[in-house]
Order: structure tokens, then C-alpha cells, then sequence
């Protein structure tokens, strides 16, 4: 970068980054389009295969009960990439993204069901809410860092924990305390209730992470992109080269928030209820084991941890190891920090190369 | 009035074992800027050792022996985990972290698989689980002895940071780390020590912890965990005074709204938090209306300065 030799070099830097797209450019503006296009098709088709896999499923591919596993894993893949849009793109540590996950499942469930809205407007609902509420508290989180970037982990770490005890004190009967709440299905459409219909939710879930995926690679190659992997590195550099750190940190903290709240909305689908696990601060820490098993920081480290991570989590209880599949998972992780440091894919690729 | 009386003994008590929880984490953090999640797991194993010896003796020097094993394990825990994983990950503060997050949620679904999911209940010999008539309240003992320990601790810490060698190099260490090191003073070896310090009154929480709730459960540490957080963020990293006087307030501050505001003590708890936050003087003065205008408007200017 030449902007990084003189403060003074910014503005003339900024017209640099987007000359005309030479053949080249372009060339590698659309090339990689063709892997996760791909991928998206592949997925897409997964419920017309009758194809039985032994161990790995219990039934064939497309059985409600196997396409309810995908969606899941496909589901917990969105929310861990939308959550390395602050961990691995910005660096900010946060311990409360499971808030905005809660946040967008008991909104809907409530909207639906006290509000007696259908599922889109109460979606919408839910998400304008939640980014609302993802701004304000972003900023008093973001506010903390005088203990440095671990006061931020724990101030999001404390607002997620009320949020978590708010849900299990069940306040008036709203949230349903432990027991969680079963989806209103009244306010859902029927193409996407009843376990015929598991393909309709499975699609739906692919919709998110193909959302989600389009949303974070895009905004991760503009130039917000760039300031946040700055911040990431060196935040006093971008400080004096003019960028408020603030702002762009807090723009970073509202997006994975809405992008979570959305995710709460497929979970709360895909489960077919909103559950009290959804609002704890574990649930956030799975998330970030999910980002750095799968490798933070990049395409598609935290898509594989969180697909590998809930597919492991769902199976292993199943497997009847007897331990807790928690355990398995947990000292996994630890092992993986010191033998993948940069993640799984880092793995694959440090082998390929 | 005693309501009252019996809100603030219990508030203190809380307060006593949010301050054996914090004191450690705030210590650890300081010196070595690691964010220990593993330290409500030290304090579930060590309040789960406790659970059986004081089962299997049994009475008070059941209780006094399970004292001593829950320290024990805590202390010894704590010094393996800094050993074996967290060493080898020296200055990266961010696996380390992560390292520790591994182990809060590995460790209680250890816990959870050797001694199942359901809560148990923590045996508490006659002598401490009944009341003493207070100014009319009628208040459990076993607040005073939390309360005891906590200051016991407090002096103890107070004593250790102050009077030995160690202490001194720990308190150099937390404010100017490098400057140790130039100094020729392995810190690695204070590292062990805080952590072991650490782990040991995590341990010692976790005992009283179980006498206090009379219960225990694998998720019992991480749930206090969370709140010793909080009190570490209020108290700042000033001396280990202002973490016993914020583990305090937040004691305190929960048990009133449990009472007052209809059981939304730790909510309170996050308000308070939130407003310790904004209202901190971070750089520069001003009310902290004014400062909180000031960042959402002319951020850029402060942090320049701040840099600067």
C-alpha cells in the first residue's frame, strides 16, 4: 500500500484502487463466482437425491430428517461467516452476538404470535429492531475501549447475558422461560410448515447463507472492507490516515448484527422454534469456534467450520460415544489452535501449495 | 429494615464471591492481557472435587478438607492449563483467548459426562445453614463466612502484592510489562504464579459458591463467570481494592432489584455496567453526555489525539 508510507499520500491513493478493470482484473473478478456457484447449485439439488450415506445420515439425502440437518448446518454456516465480518474482517471481539440470533428468533415468534403478523412483516419487523438496538448498543460496546479490545468482548459479553437471563425469567409468559417457544405457524406460510415441506425450509436456509456469502464477500472487497482489515491490523494507523475507527467498527458490529437477527429468523424456522440456547453466551462461543476451526478471515473458513461444527454437534450425540459431544468439540478446537492456526482451509491450502 | 438488612448481608456475600472470582481474573488480565473463560472451570471442577470429599467426610472438617481439595484443584488446574497450553502460545494474546474458550466448553461437558447434568446439592454441615437474627432480619450464616473469606483475601492479595518480591513483580508487570522484562526479571514465572493465584481462589469460590447456592451444577462456573466480568470492568484495573469495592456494588446492585425491581437484578447489573462504561472519563473531560455526543460526532479529531 502507498498510502502506508505518508499520511499524506491518502487522497492520491484513493483513485489508485479502482482504475479500469484491465482483462485481468476482470478475469479475476469473475472466476471466483464459478467455485461457489457451483457449490450453490450442488447444494440446491441435494433434496432430489434419494442417495442413503450409511453412517454419516440416518436416512436418505432428501428424508425430512437429513434436509432439517443440512438447513441447520447451512443456517449455523451463515451465521458464522456473518460473525467473522467482526471477528476475522475487523478484529472486534465479541461475545454477544448471540443476542441479535435470539433477538431475531423470539422477535418474529412474538410479532407472529402477540402481534398477529404474518412471517415477512414480522421479519422485517424484527430486523429493523434488531439493527436499531445493534447500533446503540454497538456504540456504548464500542465505547469501552479503554480496557482495550477486551472490554468490548466483555461489555457485549454482559448485554447478551441480560438478554439471556431476560429470556429464561420468561417475563409474562412472553418468552416461554427453558421450554422455549414452538413456531406460531399461523403467521408462516404453508409452503414452509409440516416436515413434507423440509425442502422449502432447507431452500430457505440456503437462501440465507447464499445472502449472507454475497453480503460479506462483496462488502469485504469494497474499499469498507480494506479500513476494517485495517482497523483489524493497525488501528492507530488508520486513525491518523484519517478514518474514524469508530464509525467503520460500528458499522461493521450493525451489519453482523442485522445479518444475525436474520439468521435467528431461519433458526427459528428451521427448528421450528425459538430456544432459550439460541440467547446464551455459549451459543456465541460456538460461533467463534465454529469461524476459527473453519479458518477467520476468509472465504470460506467460517461456512465449513460452522456447516462441520452443527453437523458434528447433531451427529456425535447420535453416535452414542458416551460423552458429551461438547467435550469431543471443545478439545478439537484447543488441538486446532495449535495445529491449524490459520483454520482448516488454511490446512488445505498450506498442502496444495 | 430488615429487608433491608437482609438484602445488603446477602448482597455482601455475593458481592464476596464475585470478588474471589474477579480478583483472579483481573490479575491474570492485567499481567498477561488474557481473557480467561477457562477460570469458570476451574471453579465448577473445584466446587465438584469439594462436593465429594465433603460428602464422603462429611460435618465441618468434611467441609474444611473440601475447602482445602477445591483450592487444591483450582490452584492445580489452573497452573497445568498455564503450563501446557497457555505458555506456548506466549504473546498471542488472541488463541490464547481462544485456547481458553476451548475449555469453558469443554471442561463442563467433561463434568457433564463424569458426573451427569442434573444439579446436585452441595452438603452444608448444620453449624452454617442456619440463620442469625440481625437488627430484626433473619440473615443465613453462611453470608458472614463468604464474607469473612473475601476479606481474608482481600488482605491476604493486599499483603502478597505489596510486601513480597513477587507481588512487586506482578504489579510492575501489569503496568509496564516490557519494562520487567528489560529489567531482566523473567515474568513468565510471575505468569504461572498469578494463574496459579487465580485458580486457586477460583477454586476456593467454587467451594463457597456451593456452600452459598447450596447447589452445583457443570454450568455453575460460567454463569458466574460472566458476572465477575462485569465486576472486573467496573473496577477498572486499579488495585485490587477497586475490584473488591466494584464486586461490591455489583452484589449489592443485584440483590436490591431482585428485590426492589421485581427480580431483574442482573439486568441492573448491565445497566450499571453500561453506565460505568459511558460515564468512565476515558480521555479528556467532560459530563459523559457530553463525551458520548463528542464520540458519535467528533470521533475522528479524538482519536487522532488519542494516538497522538
Amino acid at each position: 500500500m502507498t498510502a502506508t508510507r505518508t499520511p499524506r499520500a491518502t487522497p492520491a491513493a484513493a483513485p489508485v484502487k479502482d482504475p479500469a478493470p484491465d482483462r485481468a482484473g476482470r478475469l479475476r473478478r469473475i472466476r471466483p463466482l464459478t467455485l461457489p456457484a457451483a457449490v450453490l447449485l450442488l447444494l440446491a439439488l441435494l433434496p432430489y437425491s434419494a442417495l442413503d450415506v450409511p453412517v454419516l445420515l440416518d436416512g436418505p439425502v432428501n428424508s425430512p430428517g437429513s434436509l432439517q440437518l443440512f438447513a441447520l448446518c447451512l443456517v449455523f454456516g451463515g451465521l458464522a461467516l456473518g460473525y467473522d465480518l467482526m471477528f476475522g474482517r475487523t478484529g472486534l471481539l465479541s461475545f454477544g452476538h448471540a443476542l441479535y440470533i435470539a433477538g431475531g428468533a423470539y422477535g418474529t415468534q412474538l410479532a407472529m404470535a402477540e402481534l398477529g403478523l404474518g412471517l415477512v412483516p414480522a421479519a422485517v419487523l424484527t430486523l429493523v429492531l434488531g439493527t436499531l438496538a445493534a447500533v446503540v448498543l454497538g456504540a456504548v460496546s464500542l465505547r469501552t475501549l479503554a480496557l482495550g479490545s477486551v472490554g468490548f468482548a466483555m461489555v457485549t459479553l454482559a448485554f447478551a447475558q441480560a438478554g439471556s437471563i431476560y429470556v429464561e425469567r420468561n417475563p409474562g409468559g412472553l418468552t416461554g422461560g427453558e421450554e422455549g417457544l414452538p413456531l406460531h405457524v399461523d403467521g408462516v406460510p404453508e409452503a414452509l410448515v409440516g416436515v413434507q415441506n423440509t425442502a422449502h425450509v432447507y431452500w430457505l436456509a440456503l437462501a440465507y447463507l447464499t445472502l449472507v456469502a454475497a453480503v460479506v464477500w462483496t462488502v469485504t472487497a469494497r474499499p469498507i472492507g480494506r479500513v476494517w482489515q485495517g482497523i483489524r491490523d493497525n488501528e492507530q494507523r488508520v486513525a491518523v490516515l484519517g478514518r474514524s475507527p469508530f464509525a467503520c467498527k460500528l458499522g461493521a458490529f450493525t451489519l453482523a448484527s442485522a445479518l444475525a437477527v436474520l439468521g435467528g429468523v431461519l433458526h427459528l424456522l428451521v427448528t421450528a422454534g425459538a430456544t432459550p440456547h439460541t440467547s446464551t453466551p455459549e451459543f456465541t462461543l460456538t460461533l467463534l469456534v465454529m469461524v476459527v476451526l473453519g479458518g477467520s478471515g476468509t472465504r470460506w473458513g467460517p461456512v465449513v467450520g460452522g456447516v462441520l461444527f452443527t453437523y458434528l454437534d447433531q451427529r456425535l450425540g447420535g453416535w452414542n460415544l458416551g460423552v458429551e459431544p461438547m467435550l469431543f468439540l471443545g478439545a478439537l478446537f484447543v488441538a486446532a489452535v495449535y495445529a491449524a492456526p490459520g483454520g482448516l482451509t488454511a490446512l488445505g491450502r498450506r498442502r496444495s501449495s | 429494615m430488615d429487608t433491608l438488612v437482609l438484602l445488603t448481608l446477602t448482597g455482601l456475600g455475593l458481592g464476596a464471591l464475585y470478588f474471589l472470582i474477579a480478583s483472579g481474573l483481573a490479575l491474570i488480565f492485567g499481567l498477561m492481557d488474557v481473557l480467561n473463560f477457562a477460570h469458570g472451570a476451574f471453579l465448577t471442577v473445584a466446587c465438584y472435587t469439594a462436593w465429594r470429599t465433603a460428602g464422603t467426610v462429611g460435618g465441618i472438617p468434611g467441609l474444611l478438607l473440601a475447602a482445602v481439595v477445591g483450592t487444591a484443584t483450582g490452584l492445580a488446574l489452573a497452573v497445568v492449563v498455564e503450563l501446557v497450553l497457555i505458555r506456548r502460545l506466549y504473546g498471542r494474546i488472541k488463541e490464547q483467548i481462544l485456547v481458553t474458550v476451548g475449555l469453558s466448553l469443554a471442561v463442563p461437558a467433561l463434568v457433564q459426562t463424569v458426573w451427569g447434568a442434573d444439579a446436585r446439592t452441595f452438603p452444608v454441615p448444620d453449624a452454617l445453614s442456619g440463620t442469625v437474627g440481625v437488627l430484626g432480619a433473619r440473615v443465613p450464616v453462611n453470608r458472614f463466612l463468604l464474607i469473612a473469606v473475601a476479606l481474608l483475601v482481600l488482605f491476604g492479595v493486599r499483603l502478597f502484592l505489596s510486601r513480597t518480591r513477587y507481588g512487586l513483580i506482578v504489579r510492575a508487570g501489569v503496568e509496564d510489562r516490557a519494562m520487567v522484562t528489560a529489567l531482566g526479571i523473567d515474568v513468565t514465572r510471575a505468569f504461572t504464579l498469578v494463574f496459579a493465584l487465580g485458580g486457586a481462589l477460583a477454586g476456593l469460590a467454587g467451594v463457597l459458591g456451593g456452600i452459598y447456592f447450596g447447589s452445583l451444577s457443570p454450568h455453575q462456573g460460567t454463569s458466574l463467570l460472566v458476572f465477575a466480568f462485569v465486576v472486573v470492568i467496573i473496577g477498572g484495573l486499579v488495585s485490587i481494592t477497586s475490584v473488591a469495592l466494584s464486586a461490591l456494588s455489583v452484589g449489592l446492585v443485584q440483590q436490591y432489584a431482585n428485590y426492589y425491581a421485581g427480580g431483574y437484578g442482573d439486568l441492573a447489573v448491565v445497566f450499571l455496567l453500561a453506565a460505568v462504561v459511558l460515564a468512565r472519563p476515558a480521555a479528556g473531560t467532560g459530563s459523559p453526555l457530553g463525551r458520548l455526543r463528542r464520540a458519535l460526532t467528533a470521533h475522528r479529531t479524538h482519536a487522532a489525539g488519542g494516538t497522538a
